[in-house]
């Protein structure tokens, strides 16, 4: 009986292992591995400095706060407030942003997404290559198109950066905004594993005495 | 001086309240088998569960809004202290519900646990897994992100495909109408709105949980009646010693109480490993579309149910036949009967042996196809329809799993015995040997 079991467990395995998805399109294909590091403080900082610069005139943060963005990635209150907030003067606020939505509707063709949580909602990977996506197309109202996200109706606002700074420290800083939204997708996510390795740690070691009861009481069922 | 206070209090409340009795009927004289293995801990784990589900939900409900229904659990994973955790529990809680209920059944299925007489144990369970499936799917549309709200729309949607027209003097036109009034009935709205959001939520938090704990009570109950099945499908009943206990049996306390302290913590250790480490499961307990608001402009690119709902939602696909209904209509029909065949379980299976182990080839074999069809049709379930697997489309496959599933019930179960030969079922109960 359990020989036949895991006989047929194992063939479901395999069968599972080669089922044929159909072909992906070209956007999909160019989905490039995000090497992001959660635990790189500095490189969320250098990510928080870009988002606020180029990214919130149009998209806002609605969800995360100045101050808990500060406590998090280590940066002092006074400076959130004199290099990060340029919407309100409260350290407690969310990162709502000043643009009217029908305005940018109009604008754009869309509303530009609030992006708190766009990390979770595609992926790390998504981002950073959307990020790294942009190039010319004459027959784009902005002048750019998008290799992840055709047709996108967001201009290329990184393109004077990525002038300045070249194609290699372009993408490390696109590292560092898409680690900054990975953060903000999920600011408990450190803590989170933190505490996890205890409770695991705390469980393991419950586990010992628990079999030892269980042990002791079943000596005497034959 | 404390043990007599002690003592003193318990007989005061014994004398006005039995719980001495209540105790000795449920825990310290139930007679267990002693043989059971490790599928039997999933009943002891759905409890777990449910208690996870209730304590975590009584918190959420302190903090969520439904007229505020996203940024209120945002609020939930950001400001509140600990709301995250509290709301990983719940939803991965939700998850490992069906998990272990899964097994659970599973486990019944295997050792013929609902034969006489525990059918009724069985249908109490079946109801059970049945306010089960309402409970996730109003939960699922709270946080309202826009897989709830397409979710709800489509699920929503099947009331308008009840096939109304079978009641006399009802046509098409009128079978329409109603079902446009059910479903608008059921939105409380013309469309899903904050009006739905909180009348789910009612249904979520206090109703179909006040049902579920009257049901678990009531299938506790019956179990403790008629007693414990076991791997062997030995009545141990039937072999009692000089004082009327069973000589197979051991008190459930504190034989299993002490045994399930250690499938619980081993549970605990898994659902910890998932809420802590991977509280979305890759988009299986939490979707990615979730993590947008509900949006109506928005179709998600593939909406698809959590993976619990799988099986059954790939039996409404799969069916594609319109004849005097619509496919969606038969859709409807053929994902209740999957449902129903479950609560005649009891009478469907005439084999003459409970236990797997006893049974002949043919009934092992056919029973671990029906599990491999199941696992495959829940992943179906949550698939695009539009790939193929060996040459055949994910529609065929799911129309074979659900051809399967109902051959299965409808006539493995009822004739199979006729088609091998059983092993001779012992006496007393083995250990685990045969």
């Amino acid at each position: 009986m359990r020989q036949l079991m895991l006989i047929l467990m194992g063939l479901m395995a395999t069968l599972f292992a080669s089922v044929s998805v159909a072909a992906d399109d070209a956007s999909a294909n160019a989905i490039v591995k995000a090497d992001v590091n959660i635990h790189d403080k500095v490189s969320k900082q250098r990510g928080a400095k870009l988002f606020v610069n180029y990214c919130m005139g149009c998209h806002s943060l609605q969800y995360q706060r100045y101050g808990r963005m500060g406590e998090d990635l280590g940066i002092p209150e006074e400076v959130v407030l004199e290099n990060l907030n340029f919407v309100s003067d409260r350290i407690g606020d969310t990162m709502r942003n000043a643009m009217d939505k029908d305005d940018a509707a109009e604008w754009f063709g869309a509303t530009p997404p609030d992006l708190t949580m766009v990390a979770r909602l595609r992926t790390p990977d998504w981002l950073y290559s959307y990020l790294i996506g942009f190039y010319e197309d004459e027959s784009r109202p902005y002048g750019y198109n998008n290799k992840v996200f055709p047709l996108v109706g967001m201009p290329h606002v990184l393109a004077d950066l990525e002038e300045e700074l070249g194609e290699e420290k372009f993408k490390e800083a696109m590292l560092d905004l898409t680690n900054f939204l990975v953060y903000t997708s999920e600011p408990i996510q450190e803590t989170r594993r933190k505490i996890g390795f205890g409770v695991l740690f705390f469980l393991l070691i419950l586990l010992i005495p628990a079999y030892l009861l269980k042990r002791e009481y079943w000596k005497d069922v034959k | 001086m404390i043990q007599r206070l002690l003592k003193g209090t318990v007989d005061w409340v014994d004398a006005r309240l039995p719980v001495v009795d209540a105790f000795k009927t449920h825990m310290s004289e139930y007679y267990a088998p002693k043989n059971f293995n490790f599928w039997y801990y999933f009943g002891v784990l759905s409890m777990v569960v449910l208690v996870n589900q209730l304590v975590t939900g009584i918190w959420l409900t302190m903090f969520y809004s439904p007229t505020d229904a996203f940024a209120s659990v945002e609020y939930i994973m950001r400001d509140v202290q600990f709301g995250w955790l509290i709301r990983y529990m719940h939803a991965v809680g939700a998850s490992a519900f069906f998990a272990v209920v899964y097994l659970h059944m599973f486990r019944g299925l295997m050792y013929g646990s609902y034969k006489p007489p525990r059918e009724l144990v069985w249908i109490c369970g079946m109801l059970i897994y049945l306010a089960l499936m309402a409970e996730g799917f109003l939960g699922y549309v709270l946080p309202w992100g826009n897989m709830s709200y397409w979710g709800a729309q489509v699920i929503i949607s099947l009331a308008e495909a009840i096939p109304f027209q079978v009641i006399p003097f009802v046509d098409g036109d009128k079978a329409a109408a109603m079902g446009e009034a059910l479903t608008t009935w059921v939105r409380g709205d013309y469309l899903l709105s904050d009006a739905t959001v909180n009348k789910f939520f009612a249904l979520h938090v206090v109703a179909i949980p006040l049902v579920l704990v009257a049901l678990v009570v009531l299938h506790i109950l019956a179990l403790h009646e008629v007693g414990s099945n076991n791997p062997d499908g030995v009545e141990i009943k039937e072999n009692l010693d000089e004082n009327g206990v069973p000589k197979d049996g051991i008190p459930f306390h504190p034989y299993y109480t002490v045994k399930d302290l250690v499938g619980v913590v081993i549970f605990l250790m898994v659902f910890s490993l998932v809420v802590f480490f991977f509280p979305d499961m890759g988009g299986y307990f939490l979707e990615k579309p979730n993590f947008e608001a509900a949006n109506p402009m928005v179709t998600p690119d593939h909406i698809a149910p959590v993976w619990y709902y799988g099986p059954y939602y790939a039996m409404l696909r799969a069916t594609t036949f319109s004849f005097i209904f619509t496919a969606k209509t038969w859709g409807l029909i053929v994902m209740g009967a999957g449902i129903a065949v479950l609560f005649v379980l009891p009478w469907l299976d005439r084999h003459p042996v409970k236990s797997i182990r006893y049974k002949g080839m043919f009934s092992k074999i056919t029973l671990w196809l029906f599990a491999i069809f199941f696992v495959a049709l829940g992943y179906l379930g949550t698939q695009p329809a539009d790939r193929s697997f060996l040459g055949l489309s994910f529609t065929a496959w799911a129309q074979i799993g659900t051809f399967y599933y109902f051959i299965y019930f409808l006539v493995f179960l009822p004739f199979g015995h006729r088609f091998e030969k059983s092993k001779p079922v012992p006496t007393r109960v083995t250990g685990g040997k045969a």
